[in-house]
Formats: structure tokens, sequence, C-alpha cells
């Protein structure tokens, strides 16, 4: 009756409100006797706080209160928590530092909360933050994770007088070593994976409402988990009980990690609510974003890879440096761990591999998940190792991949992943044509003929998404859930409300998901609606993060429909007189197997809502269900990217003349949404490789990329159009068969570039180039050698 | 943005009488640096008086041999102008260069170079072409008129009404981007004026400057390879995040060689 | 110490006692209630408040609204047809999947509207040059460089 919507480019439903101007983000909330707040920030990277005089500021023209945070700690406010727990190699848990949402005798950032200052309009808010006196008592300061372990480092936080929170380790260190003693070959690369910062477009923004009517708030605001907000905020830093706290997050400008977590200014601003009885409001103004949004990445990395003497993989052994910033942010603690070291064996049968990190306290602002998280640092390891080993022992870069690709499945890694499925060939294969990597040698030689340089560069990734199961991730350390909520409304006349725990902001699963649903109940897409965002609303969430929404969320959503259609045949049975086991449905029609009779899903919705003909001794009324959904496993997306490069040697300048990306997502509900994901993911992986790089200065701890004038996001001139194509090895526990898609190009970008751009320059004696690869920076390496 | 006196006069003399008396008074020509700089609360004026009412400091003429633009016309203007682009098209080209759309829409010459922003285009068009910048008080040659970071011969409450631009033989101007701000990294304005060979240089260093030697060399022989070997001194030009001393010494002659290139196409 | 700025908005003429400080977006956006132009950045880099002043293209962010004074005005809640129909330039956005979270969209669809009416068939490297003053973190530009193709196509009929 209608076509399979499952595959189909379904234009977004949620389009014309963004189109229009009627999209509502948390800054376009106004809520009757709004007031604004400003924060007061750290202008130094360490300093004790001497004192705070809030007297002016509390003259001021429109100022309506000043908080710090002795008022927090007066009324009992906690610090912020952190979601996940590692467990050192020496047995002992992490250093977990006070994480006052207010400073409390001690800033450690530039940009760390200080005060908040609330007025009657955000300039009187500004002008009275000018007006707070803090005298500070400037300490050394310490940015580079490095030089922070080093002996007479500056310390940040009492509990860890090394600055280190944890060193942590996985896989077998004896067995790693013994098979580099046996190494025909090893290659060795030492890197950073450079700072970024995510800069969503739309800046993070709270406004809270305190009601003295049932002493209960309502928080609007820019998050991709609102759920996870108001437990993290209610349990361990309010004190609240969660059914006084209501959590909006309305239309959501981009998150890309960022906007998972539980910031200072959420918890303040919801806090001040209930002192003034008036909503609050706080919007970052970008310098804010780029100061206190969590970063992303900032390892340090030691990586070798030993090989035989045909190049098959050995083992690998990696040490890397993780950068924490000054303190711990929500989920800090795993991404350099859990969701970096296992990621290390990628698409290849390397049978050992050991990991260490050490994880440490700077003066900068907090690292936490950043598109990717840890996998695309992973990812880079792998790639730019196996890369630079094909260059030293004079193989073909695809051909020293195809030698080690894992073939059989389910794989064991020796880093603790089982992977279900893949078929890593295929998307090689794929991309390499796609690329014409047959073409390139002309390529190069008609480039060269302009004084032009051509590198081509491979990047074959691997992720892990949809980060589950909740027993085993609470086995590591994680202390949330990581199942799924969802809710299927059907209505009288037989229209679909979806209520889902997975947040989009970007994604478009208000297209997606009520795809699904329109598909597997053969209804129009029109009659399915997605609601997600309000824990007023959806039941629970455990949110939008690691591209888990379409295999966890739009699983649970499938667990629910399930039931839908167990009792609709219930309902079936009774109104046309057959047996349970003889109803059949098929695209919207309930039928009994063998006969002509039917009833329209409709009859049946309406049959439960008006149950005059209704077994109403076996059965409840109505037709709504929900499901909870905790996967089995993790899914493992996997691709093959191919990028091409021109450097101009005079000025270092690199374009990227061709990116050609065939990924396995497993099955795609959506390909243009699918495709729109991975355009982006691209862009901010090659951002990553050309253009993106934080610098705090090394003295003075300022951050010196602290606007768009200085940290260069991507523009529509610095990237191609794109060439992609799929390949489909669906997942094999999930019905939907589905991967997740969000990451993707954000993973295996940066390896892709940067082993393009060490190729245009490997026969010049460059081996390696630090990312951002700027144009002087290629300059300097073209430049030296040439010198040289 | 700390609170101001907004003016909007409605003549250049009502403006220059406006600024007399306001000491920590600002002009506001399109705004499109000094509204920034106000917003990041770096720059406080005390009053803001708006060109943007007075008709006379539109508008473009070609007159003969020279192009004079009013001072409160825009770069989109300048860079859409048929007629610039018959009489000097690097010029129009220029323009088309700075910022972007939204920025050329609103920001104008005369803004551009009261600023003087060592980055900043038109600076390198304005010295490379010896155009002319009338005030309302006198005019004042290219040569004279920048004078350092962020300063001119700008005297208070002087305010500029349109530079004339005398068209050269031949001229190219070519910009090495930064990638984050788009402002020049690097940017050479190369012009063959039939008398002589003139060339500024914007973004390397504190100000807008020449390079003699690449002008006589060019003098002798227009032709890239007449740069090519011609390097500037690294010292004294700027470094930052985005560019060292000695890389954009490097570019500014790669920049020359191919503004050369250009002219002559 | 309050001065008065009368312009049109989406054909509608307005008038109100602002702060002198009061940018053009502030008053769009907090006294006209429009929320549809947003604010991204600080700097003048993103674009994402990017609205038409006298049929041009500008970032609202960068000028106070006083700038605007008497000037016709118009915002992305004043492009498309009263009966709600899409403007091209939006119809080809939603056509070609140019969107993801919204954020930067509305300056998009201003600037290329505006830039259009100059370009009816524009390269892909007229378009991409075109956006340099448009961020967007979501969709890699993809996307949008063939919605505005496209929809300068559509534009010119």
């Amino acid at each position: 009756m209608n076509a399979p919507l499952i595959g189909a480019r379904i234009q977004r439903k949620e389009d014309y409100r963004f189109l229009t101007g009627s999209g509502q983000y948390t800054d376009d909330v106004v809520l009757p006797g709004q007031t604004y707040a400003v924060f007061v920030r750290s202008p130094h990277a360490h300093a004790k706080i001497k004192s705070i005089k809030k007297d002016k500021a509390l003259k001021a023209p429109g100022v309506l209160a000043v908080y710090t945070g002795e008022d927090l700690a007066a009324a009992k406010v906690g610090g912020l928590p952190c979601g996940w727990l590692i467990t050192g190699t020496d047995g002992q848990p992490m250093k977990e530092p006070p994480h006052p949402p207010l400073a409390q005798g001690k800033v450690r950032y530039v940009g760390d909360h200080v005060a908040v200052v609330v007025g009657e309009s955000i300039e009187a808010a500004r002008d009275g933050a000018e007006l707070v006196e803090v005298d500070y008592e400037a300490l050394p300061a310490v940015v580079d994770a490095t030089k922070a372990m080093q002996k007479g480092a500056p310390a940040l936080h009492d509990i860890a007088p090394d600055n280190k929170c944890y060193t942590w380790a996985l896989g077998d260190k004896a067995a790693v070593d013994a098979a580099f003693a046996k190494a025909a070959h090893v290659t060795k690369l030492e890197f950073v994976n450079n700072r970024l910062i995510p800069n969503a477009i739309e800046p993070r923004a709270a406004n809270a409402r305190y009601s003295r009517a049932d002493d209960s708030y309502t928080l609007y605001v820019a998050n991709q988990n609102p759920h996870v907000e108001r437990l993290l905020m209610t349990a361990f830093v309010l004190g609240l009980p969660e059914h006084k706290v209501r959590v909006v997050a309305p239309d959501v400008g981009g998150g890309f990690g960022s906007k998972i977590y539980l910031y200072a200014e959420d918890v303040v601003v919801t806090w001040a609510s209930r002192q003034l009885a008036r909503p609050v409001k706080w919007t970052a103004e970008r310098s804010e974003s780029f100061v206190s949004d969590a970063h992303g990445r900032d390892h340090h990395t030691l990586a070798e890879l030993a090989m035989d003497k045909d190049g098959r993989f050995l083992g690998m052994r990696v040490h890397t440096t993780a950068n924490l910033g000054a303190y711990l942010s929500t989920f800090a603690s795993c991404i350099p761990t859990i969701l970096y070291a296992t990621l290390l064996a990628g698409q290849y049968t390397t049978p050992v591999i050991y990991c260490e990190v050490t994880a440490v306290f700077t003066n900068t602002a907090p690292v936490d998940a950043y598109r990717g998280a840890g996998r695309p640092e992973a990812t880079y390891v792998v790639e730019r190792l196996v890369e630079t080993a094909a260059r030293e022992m004079k193989l073909d870069p695809a051909e020293i991949r195809r030698r080690n690709f894992i073939r059989t499945f389910p794989y064991q890694t020796p880093v603790a992943l089982m992977y279900d499925t893949g078929n890593y060939e295929a998307t090689l294969d794929a991309a390499m044509n796609m690329g014409d990597v047959a073409g390139f040698a002309r390529r190069k030689e008609e480039a060269a003929r302009r004084g032009k340089l051509r590198g081509l560069g491979y990047a074959c990734y691997i992720e892990a998404c949809g980060i589950a199961p909740s027993n085993i991730a609470g086995a590591l350390g994680a202390r949330a859930g990581l199942f799924e909520a969802g809710e299927i409304r059907v209505h009288p006349t037989g229209s679909v409300t979806v209520f889902t725990g997975s947040h989009a902001h970007g994604q478009g699963h208000e297209t997606t998901f009520a795809q699904v649903v329109a598909d597997r109940l053969g209804l129009p897409i029109e009659s399915v609606d997605v609601v997600h965002g309000d824990t007023s609303k959806i039941l629970f969430g455990m949110g939008t993060y690691g591209s888990r929404s379409i295999a966890v969320g739009g699983t649970a959503i499938v667990k629910a429909l399930d039931k839908i259609i167990a009792k609709g045949k219930k309902i079936a049975a009774h109104l046309m007189e057959a047996a349970e086991s003889d109803i059949e449905y098929d695209r919207g029609v309930f039928k009994v197997a063998g006969t002509d009779k039917q009833k329209a899903f409709g009859e049946v919705a309406f049959a439960a809502y008006v149950p005059h003909n209704y077994p109403l001794d076996k059965l409840e009324p109505g037709l709504n269900e929900n499901a909870f959904y905790d996967p089995t496993n993790f899914t493992f997306p996997a691709g093959s990217y191919v990028c091409e490069v021109e450097i101009d040697p005079d000025t270092g300048k690199t374009t990227i003349v061709k990116f050609s990306a065939v990924d396995d997502f497993g099955k795609v509900i959506n390909p243009m949404i699918v495709e729109g994901q991975v355009h982006g993911g691209l862009t901010q992986g090659i951002g990553q490789a050309l253009t993106e790089g934080c610098r705090y200065d090394p003295e003075t701890g300022q951050l010196v990329t602290g606007s768009f004038t200085d940290y260069c996001i991507p523009r529509a001139d610095d990237v191609p159009s794109y060439q992609l194509d799929t390949r489909e090895t669906p997942c094999t526990h999930n019905p939907l068969g589905v991967k997740g898609c969000g990451e993707a190009g954000a993973i295996g970008a940066p390896a892709a570039v940067m082993n393009a751009i060490t190729d245009a320059l490997w026969s010049m004696g460059v081996k390696d180039l630090a990312m951002p690869a700027t144009s002087e920076s290629v300059w300097r390496a073209i430049h030296m050698k040439r010198a040289a | 943005m700390h609170a101001f006196n907004y003016h909007r006069p409605s003549s250049v003399n009502d403006a220059a009488a406006l600024a007399a008396k306001q000491a920590e008074g600002k002009l506001l020509a399109g705004g499109q640096s000094l509204v920034q700089a106000m917003k990041l609360r770096l720059a406080s004026p005390s009053d803001l008086i708006d060109l943007g009412a007075i008709g006379d400091l539109k508008g473009i003429k070609v007159d003969g041999g020279s192009v004079s633009i009013g001072a409160m016309t825009r770069h989109a203007e300048v860079a859409g102008s048929a007629e610039v682009k018959k009489a000097i098209p690097a010029l129009a080209y220029l323009a088309s260069q700075i910022g972007d759309r939204q920025v050329r829409n609103m920001g104008t010459l005369g803004g551009s170079l009261a600023n003087a922003d060592p980055a900043a285009d038109y600076p390198a068009a304005v010295l490379g072409l010896g155009a002319t910048v009338v005030t309302n008080k006198r005019k004042i040659a290219a040569d004279d008129f920048f004078k350092g970071l962020y300063e001119t011969a700008l005297q208070p409450g002087e305010i500029i009404t349109q530079v004339s631009f005398p068209a050269p033989k031949r001229a190219a101007y070519v910009k090495f981007k930064n990638p984050a701000s788009r402002f020049a990294i690097v940017g050479v304005f190369v012009a063959d004026t039939g008398k002589g060979v003139r060339v500024a240089v914007t973004g390397a260093g504190p100000s807008v400057f020449r390079v003699a030697d690449m002008e006589k060399a060019l003098g002798a022989k227009f032709a890239p390879d007449a740069v090519a070997g011609i390097k500037v001194k690294a010292d004294g030009l700027n470094t930052d995040l985005h560019a060292s001393a000695e890389y954009r010494a490097h570019l500014v002659t790669v920049m020359a060689k191919r503004a050369v290139e250009a002219a002559l196409k | 110490m309050a001065v008065r700025v009368s312009m049109t908005v989406n054909g509608k003429a307005v008038s109100a006692e602002v702060e002198p400080r009061t940018l053009l977006v502030t008053f769009i956006r907090e006294h006209l209630g429009l929320t549809g132009t947003h604010v991204g950045c600080d700097t003048a880099q993103c674009g994402a408040c990017t609205i038409h002043m006298n049929g041009k293209a500008i970032k609202a962010c960068s000028m106070v609204a006083m700038q605007a004074q008497d000037a016709n005005v118009v915002t992305i809640e004043g492009v498309a047809k009263p009966d709600g129909t899409l403007h091209p330039m939006q119809a080809a956005f939603k056509e070609h999947h140019g969107l993801q979270c919204g954020f930067c969209t509305p300056g998009m669809v201003m600037n290329a509207i505006d830039f259009a009416k100059s370009h009816p068939n524009p390269s892909e490297q007229e378009v991409r040059e075109a956006l340099e003053g448009n961020l967007c973190r979501c969709t890699g530009y993809h996307n949008i460089v063939k919605a505005i193709t496209a929809g300068a196509k559509a534009m010119a009929g």
C-alpha cells in the first residue's frame, strides 16, 4: 500500500521551520520576567583568588545579584561530577579533584568561572560584570601535558600533586615486547593529535525558571541529552528531586560532543533562578565558547608497529599522554582510554597490542568528547603507522592493508572488542575506484609540470558506536546506563507520535525515525511525528553521542513498535473473530491469514480507544507502548577514504582536489541524511588536518586561538565537493542492521589528508608533519629539505 | 558594548563640528571594524558620529586619468562598478577580495583607510597606485598617509571625503589570505604607472610599505622574473599565529611575482 | 539617552526607542521578536545574523540599529510567500539537504538570495567564494553549494 521508506531519500520534516526562521533555540526563549546572566571569568591560567568584591557591581543600574563560589558553597551546591571512573594500572581509582561550578579559592584556566552577575538586561549584566573586583595572586601555569608531568611543574589540585589523573593500560605488554623482538621492521612515529575547539555554530545557552507555586524548575538548555543533564544536576550537584526539574533541550544548533556535558553555567543559572524567583538566561558569546566549551583530542603519542619481512603486522605499542584540561569534564576520563585504546586494532589482524595512557591535568579548558572522541585519535595512530610502514618497506599502501585485513567475523581483537561483521576489502576497492587511484601517477606528473606537488593518502578506519552493554560498561567504570528509551503513541485515528530519548541537533531524527516507524507500520510518513528533547514528555533518554541514535535509540523504537503490532494483533483477532496466531500484519493492514478478512491499522487503533467491541477482560484499552533497549555489543562502522592533495610548493598551501569516501554503516535508512553526516564529518576531519589547532601561550596560559579570526574552522572554499558511496554489511545484533554514521568522517579524514600530504613530500624526505598542516608548516618542511 | 551618544549628521561640516567637540568620540563609517571592537569592549567611544546619512561622501567618478571614490562608498560598489573595472581593474578586483560579501556590502573605503589595519587590502591599492586621500581639510599623498600600526596622518576630527586613484598602465593585486580572518597575510599591489612602477605590500609589516628594489627592477623590466630573486628582510615584519616574519618575507616575493604575472595578462 | 529608530522590516514600518548601543541584530531579535536571525559569533565571521538591508546581504551583528535608520530590512521571516510557500532558495535548501541543525541556515539563505540575484548560473567556485562570510559546522558545505546552485537557477526562472 505504501512504498518502503527505509532506504529512501526522504526530505526532512524539520526543514520548514529552520528555513523560515521558526526554529526555537535556547536563546530564542524569552520568559516573563526574564533576567540575564554574565559570568566573570578568570583572566589567569592559574591564580589564587584573594578576594572578590561585589559592592560596585551590585550598585550598578539594572544589576540584580552577584554570586560567587562562596555563595554556592554556603548553599551546599555540589561540584560537577565525572561520569566514568577509570582504575589505573596501580589499582587505584583516578584522581577526582573537586570541580566547583564557581571557583573556590583558586582558578585553574583562562575562562574558569569566578562569579555570575544577573541583570535586568544583558548589557546591564555586562556592565556589572566589569565592576566585580577580583584580587588574584597569579601562579605559574602549565598548558602542555608532557610538561605538567615533569618534576617541579605547577600543581593544579592538592589531590594530584604530580598532575596525573591516572595511568591506565590495555593489552598484553609482555606479548607485545616479544613480538617487537622478532620483528623484521619497526615503524615508529611520535606526534601530537592536536587540540580542537568544537564550535557548534549555536553557542551554548541556558535559561532557567523556578516556580514557587510548585517548587519546580524548568531549564531550557542547548544540550544533547536532557535526561542525563537532569540526572547529573539533580542527583550530584543541586540535590533536588528529579520530578521537580524539567529539562528541555529545544532546537539545538549542533553539538559534536560539546553539548553532552553538565556545565557550570547550567547549574548556576538554575540555582540563581530560585534565589531571584525570576528566570535567568545565559547565552555564550563566541569568545566564551572558545574558552569554556569542552575541547577535544590533545594527545601526545609515541606509536610503534612491528612487522615481519612481508609487512604482516606482528604487534603494536602505543604510549599516549592525554591532556584532560583543568578539571574532569563529564565523560573526560573514558575518551582517551575506553574509546581510544580499544580501537587500535583498526581493520587489521595485529595479534597483540599494548597501549598505555597517562591522563594529566593542565591549566587549560577541560577536554572531553568531540566528534569521534578517542576513535579519531586511534585511527590516526593506526593509519599513519600503516601508511608510513608501507612507504618504509616500499610496499603499496593499499597492498599492505590488504595483507593485514580482518576477513573472518566475528573477530575478537586483542584490545577487548568483538567485531560482529564487516568487509574492509569491499570499501577499499570501491574507494580506490572512485578516487581513480589508477590514474594518480598521470595526474601527479601533470601537476609537476605546473610546478605543483601531488599526494594520495588512504585511511581505513573502524569505529565502535552505540556504546554498550550497560553492565559491561559499568564494569569498566561507567557511572550511567547506556541504553535508550522509546515510546510509540498511536492516536485513536491511527496517526502516531514517537517519543525518543535520542536528541537531534542536526541529525534529522524527526525524519529518520519517522521513516523507520512509518515503514514498519506501513503508514504514510506524514502520519508519524517524532518528539524529543523534553524530560516532561519523554519517559527517559541517554541522549545523543557516539553515533548511537539509530542503533540504540532506533532499536528502542522498533522494540516498542513490536509491542504495538503484537497488541494490535490481539485487538484485530478479536474484531475479526479469529485466532491471534492467524493474524498477520502487512503494511498497514491486519489480515487473517489465508482469508480476505482484514482491518486497517487505523480501525484497530480506533477500537483500542473506543473499546466498545473489545476484549476488555483480557486487554487494556489504548495503544501506547514503550521500550528500553540495551544493546548486546557495539556496532562497528568502517570505511575507506582516499584523499588526493595538491600542494603549491611556493606558498605551502594544500588544496584537497579529490576526496572519495566509501563507508559501511550497515543498513542505511535515509541516504540523503547519511551523506550529509559524512560531508560534515569529513569537513571537521579536514579542519583538524589542515586548519584547526587550539593554541595556548606556553608561558601565560592565555588562549591564543580565542576567536574565529584566529581559530580557523573550514569555510566553503577550503573543502572540495566529496565523492561518497556505501557498502552494506548489516549489523548482526540489532533488528534494523544499522551501525551509525555521525562521526565516521571526522574519524577517517585526518589520517587520509595527512597521508596524502606526506605522500606528496615523501620523496623530499619529509616523513611526518604535525597537524594542522598549515601553509607555513608545509612550506617550511619543503623549504628546510630543499635548503638541506 | 559600552554606552555612547549617537549622532547622525547630514553634512561633512556638521560631522567635523561634532568630532571637534567630542574628544573621545569616533567617526562611524561602515562599522565593520569599529562596531566589532566596541562589541568586545576594546573600543569605548563616548560618542559615535555616524557618517551614513551624508550623501556627499558616496559615489564613484571617473574623470580622464583618475578614479575618485567617495569615502562612504561600499567595497561592493567599487568591486561591482563597471567604470572602475574599466579604468583600474586591479582596484575593482582588490575591493572584491576584502572580507566577505556581507562585509563588502557595508564596509567603506574611508573607514578602511582611517582604521589602517596592517592587514587591510585598500592601503595596498592607495599606496600602490600613488593615490591622493582627500579630507575635509586637505589632500594627502598616499606616501604621506600611512604612518604605522593603525596610524595615519589624519588629525583628530579630520574626515576623509574621497580618494583619487590615478589609472595606471597596468596593475594587479594578489593576496595570500589568512585562512581564519581572511585578511591579508601578505597582499602585494603592483602598478606600472607609465612613469614608473610601484610595489605596495600589506599584511606583512606593521603598516603598508613599498619595496624599492622591486620597483627598480620592474622599472627596468616589467616581468615576473625581475622580482623572483628579490627578498625583503624579515626583520620588522609581523609574526603571529598564522605566519612568521620569515614566511611573510618569502611570500612577499611570491605574491609580487604573481602580481606581475597577473598584471601582464 | 535613548534614541528613536525607525525602519521597514519585512514590509512593515517599525519604530522604537532604543539605547544607541543596541545592535541591529538585537533590535530584530529582542525588540521585534524575529528570532530567525541568529548570533553565532562576536567577530563578524559566522554570518548567522545575515539579513537584507536595502536589498543587500549584511551582517546584523556588525552594526548598530541606528545605522539602519529609514532602511528597508528583510529577515528570514520575510522571505517565504505570505501563504507559506517557500522562496525558491529556501526550497532548494530543503530539496538538496542544505541544512542540518538549522542554526546557520537563515544567514546562508539570506546571503544566497542576494548572491543569486547577480549570479543566475554560478559556478561551484563562485558559490564557495560567496560563502566566505558564512560558517557552517554541520553540512561540510557540500549540499549548501548544491542548493545555492540550484536555487539560483530557480530564482532566474
